[in-house]
């Protein structure tokens, strides 16, 4: 992705890589706890939906910034991890002081995601990744939400799933985290339909 | 008796309360890092450093952190032990570090040293949290070794990079890539459910 110039396709193109060819959850392995985690009803998992949509759009350009302006001004870019894991834990809980104090219904729908968001690895690894692939400012605003797209998009369908288990008989010791693994891997399988849309 | 507690501390993380199959923590890197034994190894032993250098850290400091804002203690503690695993590696054991690539850094919010700290070293004494630290770290090696060694035999007639496969040996490219790996994942859990249900 060394390209300087990004037209409008090349940012389609970013967003269905996101979304669907390299889907954070299924195919890069990030956040697969709390997609364990909150899967087993659909209201959590719209919640932690929008938790992470929101908190990934925002924290994916911020630590851009930190990286650009403030480790590699002063040369101290090993101190990377330890940068970007405080600056997403202070965002977080400032979101959260900030809508316990505006919004109150909201506070009661998101908050109690918000804490979780901040050891949710596929934060963390968006942001890394931003780095890593040398976007510019633009590319890493539309791959952060590309990226909490996708995740939203596996664990609602997920969640979807699981709420069938009711009514499924399945042999006890295959239950819960067992069974949803290998749905999980059984989506996946779907995803890679995708493969060729995008690189 | 402290000896007894001691052992005690440190078996459980190898059987009992085996990361990540007994509670399912830390799921990211067992998934990514086991396509090859030595990727499943060397996560396995960064893990095991940083959680119990953190584990000895956390629990020296337990009665000088602050009960409101622990958790941030905790992750810049546990962070500084990943930044410390992540240069080791990329000076000396670099093909590994080519290998993990993010998922080294990504240690730092791995629920197992945060659940430990929480769960563990916040309220024991030092030596138990060594014993602890150590227990699961080597418990989630286990898992990692024991997972790859079948995704890399399987998926690529492998191991270790050597081929130990008969000659028209057709591997199962299934294994390798990312579906595999979860539903691989899903059976062995599956598995040790049932080996631990004949034991009550």
């Amino acid at each position: 992705m060394g390209h300087e110039v990004w037209t409008f396709s090349d940012y389609i193109m970013l967003v269905v890589s996101g979304v669907l060819v390299n889907n954070i959850l299924l195919i890069r392995f990030l956040g697969n706890c709390p997609f364990l985690g909150v899967s087993k009803k659909m209201d959590t998992a719209v919640g932690m939906t929008f938790g992470v949509i929101f908190v990934l759009t925002c924290t994916g350009p911020i630590t851009w910034f930190v990286e650009h302006y403030l480790l590699e001004r002063f040369d101290i870019v090993y101190l990377e991890t330890l940068a970007f894991i405080l600056t997403i834990a202070v965002f977080v809980q400032l979101v959260e002081m900030v809508i316990k104090k505006v919004s109150p219904g909201l506070y009661r729908g998101l908050g109690i995601y918000l804490p979780l968001i901040t050891t949710n690895c596929c934060i963390l690894g968006t942001c890394f990744y931003n780095i890593r692939f040398k976007f510019g400012f633009m590319p890493t605003v539309v791959f952060s939400f590309a990226s909490a797209l996708g995740f939203g998009l596996a664990l609602i369908i997920m969640a979807g799933i699981r709420e069938r288990f009711h009514y499924a008989r399945i042999p006890k010791c295959f239950q819960d985290t067992s069974i949803g693994l290998i749905t999980a891997g059984l989506i996946g399988l779907s995803f890679f339909v995708f493969a060729g849309l995008a690189k | 008796m402290e000896g007894s507690r001691l052992v005690k501390e440190f078996t459980k993380g190898l059987w009992k309360e085996i990361p990540p199959f007994r509670f399912v923590l830390g799921l990211c890197p067992t998934l990514a890092c086991t396509t090859a034994v030595r990727d499943g190894i060397g996560m396995g032993l960064c893990l095991t450093f940083v959680l119990v250098c953190s584990n000895v850290l956390i629990s020296l400091l337990r009665k000088v952190i602050p009960a409101q804002v622990r958790i941030a203690c905790f992750i810049v503690v546990v962070a500084t032990f990943v930044i410390i695993v992540e240069l080791v590696t990329q000076a000396y054991f670099y093909p590994l570090y080519m290998a993990l690539g993010i998922f080294i850094p990504l240690i730092v919010v791995n629920c197992i040293p945060l659940g430990r700290a929480e769960a563990f070293a916040s309220k024991n004494t030092v030596i138990y949290s060594l014993a602890d630290g150590l227990g699961m770290g080597l418990g989630y090696t286990c898992s990692l070794t024991a997972l790859a060694i079948f995704r890399e035999i399987f998926g690529k007639g492998t191991f270790l990079y050597h081929h130990i496969m008969w000659s028209g040996f057709e591997p199962f490219a299934f294994l390798q890539k990312p579906p595999g790996a979860f539903v691989c994942l899903g059976l062995m859990l599956g598995i040790m459910n049932l080996i631990g249900s004949g034991e009550k």
